[in-house]
């Protein structure tokens, strides 16, 4: 890059190009309102998230009836800690246990429930993935750090109609005199999958 | 689709990688704000991109695809505008591939299975969109759970209006489903009622 090139804006590529064009024709036919695309944006990056998917599986290690309601009804428990929305409408919660290890995918395009988790990572919503973890899961889970027993059950979830699925992990051994808030910090996104264990 | 190599896992990464991946999605959302589009026909939408560049594509650039071509489908602007305004090609997504369904029929009444019933998965390949995989097609499962009554996406993408149907999720032992399925494997499916029959 030469001195004059670099007090230049970057070249949109094509892509950023095609957004562009489809925000300007969108916006002057007044159906992009002042602020709303950041309003969208932050609504994604900052309320959604595994944040939320934590305080749900830490209520559940520490109040016995909570995970009761969770287990029977996972879309009025979650609502309960006031979360809820698109993608968590028909919420499902797969308990792993001893002897059941669950781990979600969606075979068929990128389902996931966003308001526990957020929006998917890329590579849960790549071909590699979404083939593989139906294909061969224990392979793919030990190929990405996970080993359950040999001895337990391996219990795959395709999101392919209605239902979002969050994997509410078990609860590591030596935690018990963790608040429910540090519980909370020991929760990952990947054990909500399913493709990590506590 | 298999043969695929390693997932490319990270533990944490930004909710969008570039500037234009955020504001595409939200472009998704003024045109669905505008048009209504049911869920099947915004991932119709998507399916029908000319496969050469769905799979050479990012998973934004095929939202953005699916955003643009529903706007111009429901008239609210022109290819030509946007490839002026893009100032180069601005690739839509092909037609409709299911034959156009006119009647979506009567809505389906009370649940024909129950948990713990066996069930086969239709060998069926219906043109256009369908949310039935194709690995579970001819095989023998078993219903684990009742999820009420949904839009079969199979109409709703064709222009059908829609058509509410029980759905089930049906658990698939890894051995019925691949010759080298192992035992202790199972994998379960969420399926529309008419995707199965009693096996």
């Amino acid at each position: 890059m030469n001195s004059e090139d670099a007090h230049r804006p970057a070249a949109m590529t094509p892509v950023e190009q095609r957004v562009a064009a489809l925000e300007a024709l969108l916006t002057e036919r007044g159906l992009v309102p002042e602020g709303f695309i950041e309003e969208t944006v932050r609504r994604y990056e900052s309320e959604i998230g595994p944040m939320n998917g934590a305080k749900v599986v830490a209520r559940a290690w520490t109040d016995p009836q909570y995970k009761q309601r969770l287990l029977a009804d996972g879309t009025a428990a979650i609502a309960e800690l006031g979360f809820g929305g698109a993608e968590g409408h028909h919420m499902v919660v797969v308990e792993n246990t001893p002897a059941v290890h669950n781990v979600i995918v969606c075979t068929l395009c990128s389902c996931y429930p966003w308001p526990t988790l957020g929006l998917p990572p890329a590579w849960y919503k790549d071909p590699p993935y979404r083939a593989r973890m139906v294909r061969e899961p224990r392979a793919l889970l030990a190929e990405m750090g996970c080993r359950p027993p040999e001895e337990t059950e391996i219990r795959v979830w395709d999101s392919s109609a209605e239902v979002r699925y969050l994997v509410l992990p078990q609860r590591p051994p030596g935690t018990e005199g963790l608040t429910e808030a540090e519980l909370a910090g020991l929760v990952t996104r990947d054990s909500m999958i399913g493709v990590a264990r506590l | 689709m298999q043969g695929f190599g390693a997932v490319a896992h990270t533990p944490a990464e930004p909710v969008f990688a570039e500037p234009w991946e955020a504001r595409a999605r939200a472009l998704v959302e003024a045109v669905a704000g505008a048009v209504r589009p049911t869920g099947g026909e915004f991932r119709h939408a998507i399916e029908r991109m000319a496969p050469g560049h769905y799979l050479t594509s990012s998973y934004y650039e095929h939202w953005l695809t699916a955003a643009a071509t529903m706007a111009v489908e429901h008239g609210l602007l022109t290819r030509e505008d946007l490839e002026a305004r893009a100032g180069g090609p601005f690739p839509l997504s092909g037609p409709v591939l299911g034959p156009r369904v006119t009647d979506p029929g009567a809505d389906a009444g009370e649940p024909r299975f129950g948990t713990g019933d066996q069930v086969r998965v239709r060998e069926w390949h219906p043109p256009g969109h369908t949310r039935c995989p194709r690995y579970v097609r001819g095989k023998t499962g078993v219903v684990v759970r009742l999820d009420g009554s949904y839009p079969v996406p199979d109409v709703e993408a064709h222009g059908g209006g829609r058509r509410p149907e029980p759905t089930y999720s049906v658990r698939f032992d890894a051995a019925q489903l691949w010759s080298d399925g192992q035992p202790g494997v199972c994998v379960h499916v969420d399926l529309w009622e008419s995707y199965l029959e009693p096996a």
